[in-house]
């Protein structure tokens, strides 16, 4: 198995030269060499067969080198009403000329803290890509948040992308927050080439006690990206961490979300909002896994289908049999627009403990035809009328998102796009 | 103002308007009454242009236009209006939003400048007054979780606002006590002028008291099978329908 995955274009990445971090490399290589590529078989990839599409996409694969990017390109891309600190990286590598200098936290590369755990929460066993990453990354970016820092300005992660044909980014975020910290982050990236590329990210999360976070995704690529994430957070006691993935785009597109509930009386949310048209495929996997009593967890995710468009859900919830008093609550909800459109939702419950509240559900169908007729009779047109249900359905998931200029742009995009019937 | 003239519809094969045949002036109020099922919500849908429904024959001549050619947003902006029996709960769109395109499209269509936030506002106030509708209600998502009385001022509330030249009240008075009744017929008389029409349809000769017709009509099998003026109300709450059903099916075995 492993020895075909290698001639694979996409496989061969495993043992491309990357410098340091070499017991880290050498164990994703291990961990590559026992799962191999995600196959047709392969019961977690089964709706995404990202294998197939990377070796039919990605003509000759090669690492996206950094290029230059300047000021004015950075400011030309700040949505309006952001007044944060920015973050800037290019086809993955951090770039610290044309970044926020930013007080009170440390930020360096990842190849100058040696003493990094890297791996230890995104394991490279749990998936293919996510060993990939740690075994070719070239290098990542190191965030400390000292104990007791509660950072004001929302950190924004830009990421610019600038590739010839078939060429693969892996960005690596190692981000820790010491106790009674609290920060929020925004990832956005601007694609600013016509090609086909592979973006395959790992970011992990390693919360103290007490620590808050925000962590906000848009995906908006275009229908050139194909991306997989990895994703994962380690919350602690008293802690609580919330994520929103809005996905507008993309050719097809993986994320991997994990929230690892370590301690009690911690909190994990997890909202994603994806609106699909052309033959974009985005799958949301997420995973949380309850480890000890009194944690909570929500998540909510919805989709509109349009076109060609496919979506899968998977929500893993892990209650483990310490885990008595867990409240988890899981929702995903679909309208499909299109008769093509396709939605493959599944939740996922295993549940060790006995004294617990779970629940979960999951819908998919057309969009409310008596709504529909109720608005029209009072003088709205049938396309506005529809893209005031459609609005109103999305309009629960961007709730979530608690940076008003952010929420403003996403919100804005969403209507846009609904607007003009996706 | 509305000429119907051998209105057949069907629904899923089934026929339900067998030959409705109504002419209404402006100035005036009909009362339409039928036992459960002879197709009263049924002809209110085919006016605003419900799609299920299909009209098989017949035609509905509105202000001089075939109202059967358009569609249910063009016939709102030409002026006809349905306070739904059952009005629907649409969480997630805000009512003032939904109000504020609402009567936005209606004026665009109408050749009229669009109402900005402040005279929005101000029209808003004086219609709730009207209705004595709370503030409260109408900050909340569109009828989601409004109590069934709260929803029919709600209905009568965007009549006021959108100002229909004909107006159809489907059992608008079902389910309200007795205070609510009367504020709801204050607003639909406050709203009654020379120049519009209405079309009640109601179980309850109660609703009479208040919003006097002056045409009666009794809907059964799909046809208006007696018409009078509001003294057959009275009658028809005493007596019941049976007598009517008895002439009528006895006819058509004949
Ligand atoms: N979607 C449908 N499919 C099949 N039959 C229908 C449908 N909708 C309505 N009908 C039938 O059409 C007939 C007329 O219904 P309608 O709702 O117009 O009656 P109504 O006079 O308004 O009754 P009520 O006084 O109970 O409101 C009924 O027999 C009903 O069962
Ligand atoms: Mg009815």
């Amino acid at each position: 198995m492993s020895t075909l995955t290698k001639q694979t274009k996409i496989g061969s990445l495993i043992d491309f030269p990357a410098k340091g971090f070499e017991s880290a490399r050498s164990q994703a290589k291990e961990a590559f060499e026992i799962q191999g590529l995600p196959g047709a078989k392969t019961e977690e990839y089964k709706f995404t067969a990202i294998t197939k599409k990377l070796e039919q996409q990605l003509t000759d694969v090669t690492m996206a080198e950094p290029f230059e990017v300047t000021p004015e390109l950075v400011n030309s891309h700040l949505f309006e009403g952001f007044d944060g600190d920015v973050l800037v990286f290019a086809n993955g590598h951090f770039q610290s000329n044309v970044s926020s200098q930013i007080e009170g936290i440390e930020i360096s590369l990842l190849s100058k803290k040696s003493d990094t755990s890297i791996g230890k929460i995104a394991k490279p066993e749990k998936d293919a890509f996510c060993a990939i990453n740690q075994a070719s990354f070239a290098d990542g970016l190191f965030i400390s948040i000292p104990k007791k820092t509660q950072l004001e300005k929302t950190i924004l992660f830009l990421n610019f992308t600038k590739i010839s044909s078939g060429q693969v980014i892996q960005p690596r975020i190692w981000i820790e927050a010491g106790d009674f910290a609290e920060a929020s982050f925004i990832e956005q990236t601007i694609n600013l080439t016509d090609v086909t590329f592979f973006v395959n990210k790992v970011v992990e999360i390693k919360g103290g006690l007490n620590t808050h976070l925000h962590y906000y995704r848009l995906q908006n690529e275009g229908s050139n990206a194909i991306e997989v994430s990895n994703i994962e957070t380690d919350i602690q006691q008293d802690s609580t961490f919330s994520s929103v993935v809005i996905s507008l785009s993309g050719e097809m597109v993986r994320n991997n979300l994990s929230l690892n509930l370590l301690g009690s009386n911690s909190e994990g949310n997890m909202y994603g909002l994806y609106l699909l048209n052309g033959k974009t495929h985005v799958d949301n996997h997420t995973n949380v896994d309850h480890t000890i009593p009194h944690a909570e967890s929500n998540e909510l995710y919805k989709g509109i289908l349009a076109d060609h468009s496919r979506g899968v859900f998977n929500g893993k919830i892990f209650v483990r049999q310490d885990a008595q008093k867990t409240n988890a609550f899981q929702q995903n909800n679909n309208i499909l627009l299109s008769e093509d459109a396709v939605v493959n939702t599944k939740p996922q419950l295993e549940i060790w403990a006995d004294d617990v509240k779970c629940s979960h559900g999951c819908t998919t169908g057309q969009l409310d035809e008596e709504a529909l007729f109720y608005l029209q009779t009072r003088g709205i047109g049938k396309l506005q009328a529809k893209g005031l249900l459609l609005y109103a359905f999305a309009g629960e998931v961007l709730e979530h998102i608690k940076h008003e200029a952010f929420k403003t742009y996403c919100t804005q995009l969403v209507e846009d796009r609904l607007g003009a019937k996706l | 103002m509305l000429s119907i003239k051998n209105l057949h519809a069907s629904i899923e094969g089934t026929p339900i308007l067998r030959g409705i045949n109504l002419e209404i002036k402006a100035g005036e109020v009909h009362a339409i009454m039928g036992p459960n099922g002879s197709g009263k919500s049924t002809l209110a849908s085919v006016l605003a242009g419900r799609e299920e429904y299909e009209v098989t024959d017949g035609e509905v001549i509105f202000n001089g236009k075939d109202l059967l050619e358009y569609s249910p947003e063009d016939r709102a902006r030409e002026g006809v209006f349905l306070a739904f029996q059952y009005p629907v709960e649409i969480p997630g769109v805000s009512s003032t939003n939904f109000l504020r395109t609402a009567v936005n499209q209606v004026r665009e269509y109408r050749g009229l400048d669009p109402l900005d936030a402040v005279k929005f506002l101000t029209l808003m106030k004086e219609k709730m007054k009207l209705v004595e509708i709370d503030q409260k209600l109408l900050s909340r998502s569109l009828n989601e979780g409004f109590s069934g009385g709260e929803k029919k001022r709600n209905e009568i509330f965007q009549m006021a606002m959108l100002e229909p030249k004909l107006s159809i009240l489907d059992e608008t008075d079902s389910g309200l006590d007795i205070d609510a009744l009367k504020i709801v017929s204050n607003g639909v008389n406050q709203l009654k002028s020379k120049d519009n029409a209405t079309i009640v349809v109601t179980h309850y000769q109660r609703l009479l008291d208040y919003i006097v017709p002056d045409y009666v009509h009794v809907l059964y099998k799909g046809r208006i099978v007696k018409s009078g003026t509001k003294e057959l109300a009275l009658e028809l709450e005493e007596k019941g329908y049976d007598w009517i059903k008895e002439a009528v099916d006895s006819e058509a075995t004949v």
